[in-house]
């Protein structure tokens, strides 16, 4: 079939980053510094992308600041024409940093917030950043960019939810961005540690409902319901390789930053493939194109032109199968799956995201 | 904004958004934080005047001049869709 054309490139600079939440987007195997593509290598990817059609980029990681090229990787993407977004903790964004990122014409830079309540901000983070992150979102708004909050919510922090939206608009957000956990990687790894309550999630949504409205005009705000708690899945990035592609910092080109744990699909490099044969050609972003690789119940479903089927990664992490019906759906005969995840008894600890097997210092 | 909008509602671009042109797909694009609409040119007319200074009913005798036809109605529905999704706000 004929592929529309992507839309949003999110660039995974570096797997490297001073916080270590439970719940981070990078897979369990972090990619090391030594293996990140270069300078020139990032360029032309943003080249290729622009060429395919791409209007947004998220420069993201880990923490992308830890690139010293940054700055000039920024400079080019905005002579290509590209809308970009910093995707960062705040950590590293010193003034000349932020500076420099203005001058040449980045737009918008979002900061991820862990918690209002200092002593649990620090403890989810795995490390104390609250103050170096208040002084960047003052920076960011001073320098005037397009500026978001983005908070990863979960039980320790949802009760909060109405205390975080007023502290993001005190801090001058444009947009704020209240997502649950997913629960890939190491938001699986946690997920016992995670996973709210049902009463938390209802008293939350109420909440941001309420706020929604409050705020209109002012910051936009959007409110991602747990998947684990919704009756269907969620029509993930409208659907398998038809807006949005990652490319991890080692140059794999995906079709979601989750997608490497389907370990039966072989995902090509912008090392050795154009992203114009990757997006039209590879294998990898053919496999769930369309409807025919489904199976019932989502083959005979109409509800397969609303969510395609759910998300294929978390069909294939918890079903063992990626053609599978997202096991959310309360269709799916796996449903009992998710239904036994949210009886479980909640751990106490947090396993932190760590590079494994880090050559030791002797 | 009140999407109801009227002739005297003077429509403004959310200043976070701006207005591009998409060299692939050959079309005018509204850019701005994550996310971007594809215009026509139709569109992008509309959007070249509103600058915060002319009302919707400014707006459309000016398209309705160059088109020689009524366009009010058209151009309220289009800024009200864009208004729904908060890139155009009241001034």
């Amino acid at each position: 079939m004929t592929a529309d054309r992507p839309t949003t490139l999110l660039a995974e600079l570096t797997h490297r980053c001073p916080l270590r939440c439970p719940y981070c987007s990078n897979p369990l195997d972090l990619v090391r510094a030594n293996a990140e593509l270069g300078t020139d290598d990032w360029k032309r990817v943003f080249t290729q992308a622009r060429a395919l059609g791409v209007l947004q980029l998220g420069l993201s990681g880990g923490e992308p600041l830890i690139r010293k090229d940054l700055e000039e990787l920024a400079a080019h993407a905005r002579g290509l024409g590209l809308y970009s977004t910093l995707v960062t903790s705040g950590l590293g964004l010193t003034r000349q940093r932020a500076e420099r990122l203005r001058e040449v014409g980045l737009e918008h830079v979002q900061i991820s917030i862990q918690d209002t309540d200092t002593e649990s901000a620090d403890r989810i983070a795995g490390i104390s950043a609250v103050r170096q992150k208040r002084a960047a979102a003052a920076l960011v708004k001073e320098l005037g960019f397009a500026f978001s909050i983005n908070v990863v919510l979960h039980r320790a922090n949802l009760d909060r939810i109405g205390e975080i939206i007023d502290y993001a608009a005190g801090l001058g957000a444009d947009r704020l961005e209240l997502a649950n956990t997913q629960y890939y990687g190491w938001g699986l790894e946690n997920r016992a540690a995670l996973m709210p309550t049902r009463e938390q999630v209802v008293r939350a949504q109420a909440v941001a409902e309420a706020a929604i409205e409050r705020y209109r005009g002012e910051m936009q705000m959007l409110f991602v319901l747990p998947d684990y708690y919704e009756r269907y899945p969620k029509a993930c990035y409208g659907g398998w390789g038809k807006l949005y592609l990652v490319v991890t910092p080692d140059g794999k080109v995906l079709p979601c930053h989750g997608a490497t744990q389907i370990t039966t699909l072989t995902f090509d490099t912008a090392r050795d493939r154009s992203l114009e044969w990757i997006w039209h050609e590879s294998p990898a972003f053919q496999a769930f194109r369309g409807d025919s690789w489904m199976r019932d119940p989502c083959r005979s479903c109409p509800r397969k032109a609303v969510d395609f089927g759910g998300c294929r990664c978390q069909a294939f992490a918890l079903t063992g199968a990626a053609e599978n019906t997202d096991p959310v759906c309360t269709l799916s005969p796996h449903r009992g799956i998710i239904d036994a995840a949210l009886a479980e008894v909640p751990e106490p600890d947090y396993r932190y995201r760590i590079l494994t097997a880090e050559p030791q210092q002797v | 904004m009140d999407v109801a909008m009227t002739g005297e509602t003077v429509p403004r671009l959310w200043r976070l958004a701006r207005l591009d042109h998409d060299p692939v797909r050959g079309r005018p694009v509204l850019l701005y934080p994550e996310g971007a609409v594809l215009l026509n040119d139709t569109g992008k007319a509309v959007l070249e005047l509103v600058d915060g200074r002319r009302s919707v009913a400014e707006i459309s005798r000016i398209l309705g001049e160059r088109y020689q036809a009524d366009v009010s109605a058209d151009v309220v529905q289009y800024l009200s869709d864009l208004a729904r999704k908060e890139l155009i706000r009241d001034r």
